[in-house]
């Protein structure tokens, strides 16, 4: 009714839209047969790989790495070092991978968001259950992640790690919802391989998971520094390690929040605006 | 249920051209009858009902559902309508019966209330017992009853289907009509899109024929063909190659004579009289049919034969 108006209609109510809380929780136990289907193969991908990491470059790389905490941001073992990165960047890979097909598949393959559209779900609540639910995946890969390199020694509290989760949930979901966004926003699947290849490795590699990003020259650093990773990262090594500086740490957090809130936003507007069209 | 004005959809494509889909049509969809749009390919036919659908918002003109706005009330139109799309959108890795219970969960509808409607349903299109089935392994016939079934979870006021038995065997095509024509008996309001002209005149009460983003007619199946054809045609077939010279020759004798390259078709209310003043004229054709006018006689008349890609 763009042009004419309603006066035949009854008083539009807004009220007929969904609540956020309603047009997730029925999407629930959709999503709760897709992790039943899923979870084994996840299992896989998010948990054994990043271990076969922690133990190539952790344990036995870092073997041959003997430096004085003071060049390893203060970790006293080249372990306790990557760990915290390893972690952090596991949750930027989780994050992106499940937003990637998965959305593609969602929109052009499956074309189940077009079958939840003819319900009274809009393009908002499906959005925000596929992001909530890449939230739970991210949660539980480093949660496991952090929970299994406990016992080696790595972790400086017991309060860091739990911070430091939350903070790799926050990296999980500033790559997810951007991610989110530029799936639905593609045509098809050809860029996703390069974006892993030319967007996620050299990220894992260069934003101080490995080495600190000191070493990366000037505008390297500089580089690394306008990177989520890094600031995720960062984060995550302080509290692991127990030496924040509340200020970097605050700059951190501000950046990671402001990337989540802004890639959320996206998503749901070019999801909105593809399902439309 | 359903009232429409000078109602309107363009969209731009990637390239930045602006396509415009429908151009301002009107029509009004009465409580329990099966309205059916027919048209060729590209006649905006699915544009109109994505509108209608609450799925795609509206370019220009009036447009209400159920007497809401869908521009503010998609949702709780949505929460009232069925949508049966073309290609079925069901969860390929889900069996039957979780098709069914997922997609209720959407529509807010308790646990155990969509449970027992599920069963009901798998009932109703007579796939009870493939209900642990995945749904890969359905045939299409299988999969478009499923689909219907899912479209009625909601147990909706207003049914939307999208070519209902493209792509089915004849079979299939008339489990899927009589399904549809019970519901219609159980006051569910039919809203069809088609390009088969037997499903418009066996399930349709009235229906628009759509072309090139307008309506071209309007009208139940008989008075179409009262309207944009005649009571009879007679079907000639000369020697291939004596049609055009043999039409002329027998020009008068119908309201229309239509030269197809097998066979001449002359459009009339009386198409033995027409044999006969054939017979009379001298002429001798190698096969003759005489039968009844069809919707697809009024389609192929409003729409041309031209194919459309």
């Amino acid at each position: 009714m763009t042009s004419t108006g309603s006066t035949t209609g009854p008083v539009a109510t807004t009220g007929s839209r969904l609540s956020i809380a309603q047009g997730v929780s029925r999407q629930a136990d959709y999503w709760w047969t897709y992790y039943k289907r899923t979870w084994k193969g996840s299992i896989v991908s998010s948990f054994l790989s990043p271990l076969f990491y922690v133990l190539a470059m952790g344990v036995l790389l870092g073997g041959f790495v003997h430096v004085s905490p003071a060049r390893l941001d203060g970790a006293t073992s080249y372990l306790a070092f990557i760990v915290p990165g390893l972690i952090a960047a596991q949750a930027m890979t989780t994050g992106v991978a499940e937003t990637t097909y998965p959305v593609m598949g969602a929109i052009k393959w499956q074309k189940s968001f077009y079958a939840q559209l003819a319900t009274p779900l809009e393009a908002r609540d499906l959005a925000n259950a596929m992001l909530l639910f890449v939230l739970v995946r991210v949660a539980a890969t480093c949660g496991v992640y952090f929970l299994v390199m406990a016992p080696f020694g790595v972790f400086e509290s017991w309060w860091g790690p739990l911070l430091a989760w939350g903070v790799t949930i926050l990296v999980g979901m500033s790559f997810g919802t951007l991610t989110f966004a530029y799936s639905a926003h593609v045509e098809g699947p050809e860029s996703f391989g390069l974006i892993f290849r030319l967007g996620l490795i050299p990220l894992f590699l260069f934003s101080g998971a490995f080495f600190p990003i000191t070493n990366l020259g000037t505008f390297g650093e500089w580089v690394a520094r306008c990177t989520p990773l890094w600031h995720g990262v960062n984060l995550t090594r302080m509290l692991c390690l127990d030496n924040v500086v509340w200020s970097t740490a605050a700059i951190n957090l501000a950046i990671l929040v402001a990337v989540t809130v802004v890639g959320w936003w996206l998503a749901i507007r070019t999801l909105t605006t593809r399902l439309a069209s | 249920m359903i009232r429409a004005r000078d109602l309107r959809k363009s969209f731009g494509d990637r390239s930045g051209v602006t396509v415009e889909a429908v151009k301002g049509i009107s029509l009004d969809v009465r409580r329990g009858e099966a309205f059916g749009f027919l048209g060729p390919n590209g006649a905006g036919k699915s544009s109109t009902m994505r509108m209608i659908a609450a799925v795609s918002p509206v370019s220009g003109g009036e447009l209400l559902i159920l007497g809401m706005d869908p521009s503010t009330d998609g949702p709780a139109i949505r929460a009232r309508i069925g949508v049966c799309p073309q290609d079925d959108t069901l969860d390929t890795e889900l069996n039957v019966f979780d098709n069914l219970y997922i997609y209720g969960r959407y529509f807010g509808i308790p646990k155990s209330e969509v449970r027992s409607r599920a069963d009901e349903l798998l009932e109703f299109v007579q796939l009870t017992e493939k209900r642990g089935a995945k749904v890969e392994s359905l045939s299409g016939g299988m999969k478009r009853r499923l689909t219907i079934a899912r479209s009625l979870i909601n147990r909706p006021d207003l049914l939307l289907l999208d070519e209902p038995t493209t792509g089915l065997d004849p079979q299939a095509r008339h489990v899927v009509w009589d399904r549809l024509f019970r519901l219609k008996q159980q006051g569910v309001t039919l809203v069809i899109t088609t390009h088969y002209m037997d499903e418009a005149e066996q399930l349709c009460d009235r229906l628009v024929v759509m072309d090139k983003g307008v309506i071209a007619a309007e009208g139940s199946p008989l008075e179409l063909i009262r309207e944009h054809s005649t009571r009879e045609v007679a079907e000639l077939r000369f020697p291939v190659g004596d049609h055009d010279a043999t039409a002329e020759k027998i020009a008068d004798l119908g309201e229309r004579v239509e030269v197809l390259p097998d066979r001449i078709l002359v459009y009339s209310d009386d198409g033995e009289h027409v044999l006969a003043k054939v017979h009379e004229r001298g002429l001798d054709p190698i096969a003759t049919l005489v039968r009844r006018s069809t919707l697809e006689d009024v389609f192929l008349r409003l729409t041309g034969r031209t194919l459309v890609d």
